[in-house]
């Protein structure tokens, strides 16, 4: 096997994984609306790392965190709801790149180069999944208490301004390696979907948790190795196949209680 | 000996420059059942959020002593968990101290669940399974303050007067100290210590109940003619 595909199904596997267990916390509406425009915030960035030619991650990165941080402040200041931050977010970040982004280099910004990655863009993308994993873990249970109810969580001592803060980094870090895997246009379906088929199949939380990580490596995985046998691109395939899986576990959904 | 556990003096909260609750004072000692009572929109749940420390507000909010504190507000039922991957279990893995299994099993024997509950998913338990599931898990922190908003929304009449029931004998046992509200004057004269009523007037009464419930202070409380049935 060669060198390059065996990085490349590393990384995705890893950013598969940490997507799908990120995506577990996205229960609440609210959550949910967050990672799509901050994907497509990140599009931007993709745009000026294809102009000058470095790492699109690299490029993604400081945009999402912006607008993590941005969105952040303007749900505390101006109490609008998500969803009317997230379009407006949503379209200036896609407005943007459309402006800036070379029209030859379109492709590459909306759906991935994962089978580019260099052997050091792997070893990042390694710890920084391993980091996010260790992180998601600290915080679940109080998140997860936070989506449910916040001011219960904020009785039992959850500092939910800090706690939120911290998610929207997350999300940064994730739809950052995600763009890697898929591109700026569908990196919320990276985080969404094995979410949502694990919740089709489990009872409780350990289960879903675990299914949802399963789920995410095994898309990434599919999409790579079905990608290297017919002439696709990897990151819209690697959503399919999620996709696909999806309908699976709607088959086997079951009312487990 | 001084008793006292809460002061409470010109508290004035405004939402969204309403103004809610304007110079409310009052006091709490331990050991007490305070019921807030008062029409829809008089501002208890905010009254009760704002001694939490949830909201804003201008006045003096003064604990004696750092309490710990249990909280059940109105909104959170079986709904707000519904399609959730959440067992009861898990859900009282939430908690900030994971308590042990033996320990969970003689909190949920306390308010009347089995323990067989432990595995299902915490949406699918009726309203009065998942309140009697809440209050186990606000007691199971062993808290010294409970504050409950309306705790039967939702619950069948027999179903919020055995919650009643069981937070009374609980409250016997534990020497808590509860803030309630509620809209049921049954209740009030049964349960509590002292009310406090609010109305959105900005008028206030406190008392113990028999002192100020009255036919004519109910109609400045709802604002419109209520029978009251006293019970012993």
């Amino acid at each position: 096997m060669p060198i390059q595909f065996i990085l490349t199904l590393i990384s995705g596997i890893f950013i598969g994984g940490v997507g799908g267990y990120l995506g577990t916390l996205m229960l609440s509406k609210k959550m949910s609306v967050v990672a799509g425009p901050l994907a497509h915030l990140a599009l931007p960035g993709v745009a000026l790392a294809l102009i000058f030619g470095f790492s699109i991650s690299l490029g993604a990165f400081p945009f999402v965190i912006l607008g993590a941080i941005l969105i952040w402040i303007l749900e505390k200041k101006t109490k609008l709801p998500m969803e009317n931050l997230a379009a407006i977010i949503f379209a200036s970040g896609v407005g943007t790149a459309l402006l800036i982004l070379p029209i030859g280099k379109a492709e590459e910004a909306l759906v991935g180069n994962i089978t580019k990655i260099t052997p050091q863009e792997t070893l990042i993308t390694v710890l920084l999944g391993l980091l996010v994993f260790y992180i998601i873990g600290r915080i679940y249970k109080k998140m997860m208490l936070m989506n449910i109810y916040e001011d219960v969580a904020v009785v039992e001592g959850v500092n939910t301004s800090l706690y939120n803060l911290l998610y929207l980094l997350i999300i940064a870090i994730v739809v950052a390696l995600g763009v890697y895997l898929v591109g700026g246009l569908i990196t919320a379906a990276l985080i969404a979907v094995p979410a949502a088929s694990a919740k089709n199949i489990s009872k409780g939380l350990s289960g879903y948790k675990l299914a949802a990580v399963i789920f995410g490596a095994i898309s990434a995985a599919g999409g790579i190795v079905i990608a290297k046998f017919v002439e696709l691109p990897t990151g819209p395939l690697v959503i399919v196949f999620g996709a696909i899986l999806f309908l699976i576990s709607v088959v086997f959904h079951k009312k487990a209680y | 000996m001084n008793n006292a556990l809460l002061e409470v003096e010109n508290l004035n909260v405004a939402l969204d420059g309403e103004k809610i609750l304007e110079n409310l004072s009052f006091q709490v000692e331990k050991g007490e059942i305070l019921t807030v009572l008062g029409a829809n929109g008089a501002g208890k749940s905010v009254l009760l959020r704002t001694l939490l420390n949830l909201l804003p507000h201008e006045g003096n909010i003064f604990w004696h002593q750092k309490q710990k504190v249990g909280y059940l507000p109105q909104g959170l039922n079986q709904l707000r968990v519904k399609n959730l991957p959440l067992t009861v279990s898990d859900f009282f893995g939430l908690k900030n101290q994971v308590p042990a299994e033996e320990e969970i099993k003689s909190f949920l024997k306390l308010v009347g669940l089995e323990e067989d509950i432990l595995s299902k998913r915490a949406g699918s338990l009726s309203g009065g399974q998942f309140q009697r599931m809440l209050v186990a898990w606000v007691l199971i922190s062993r808290p010294n303050v409970i504050f409950f908003d309306e705790p039967t929304t939702g619950i069948d009449i027999g179903g919020g007067e055995t919650i009643y029931s069981l937070l009374h004998s609980i409250w016997e046992k534990e020497k808590l100290t509860i803030f309630l509200v509620t809209h049921d004057l049954n209740i009030v004269y049964k349960h509590s210590t002292n009310v406090l009523c609010l109305n959105r007037k900005g008028h206030y009464c406190f008392g113990a109940p028999k002192e100020i419930l009255n036919p004519e202070m109910l109609k400045q409380i709802f604002g419109a003619e209520i029978k009251l049935y006293e019970h012993h």
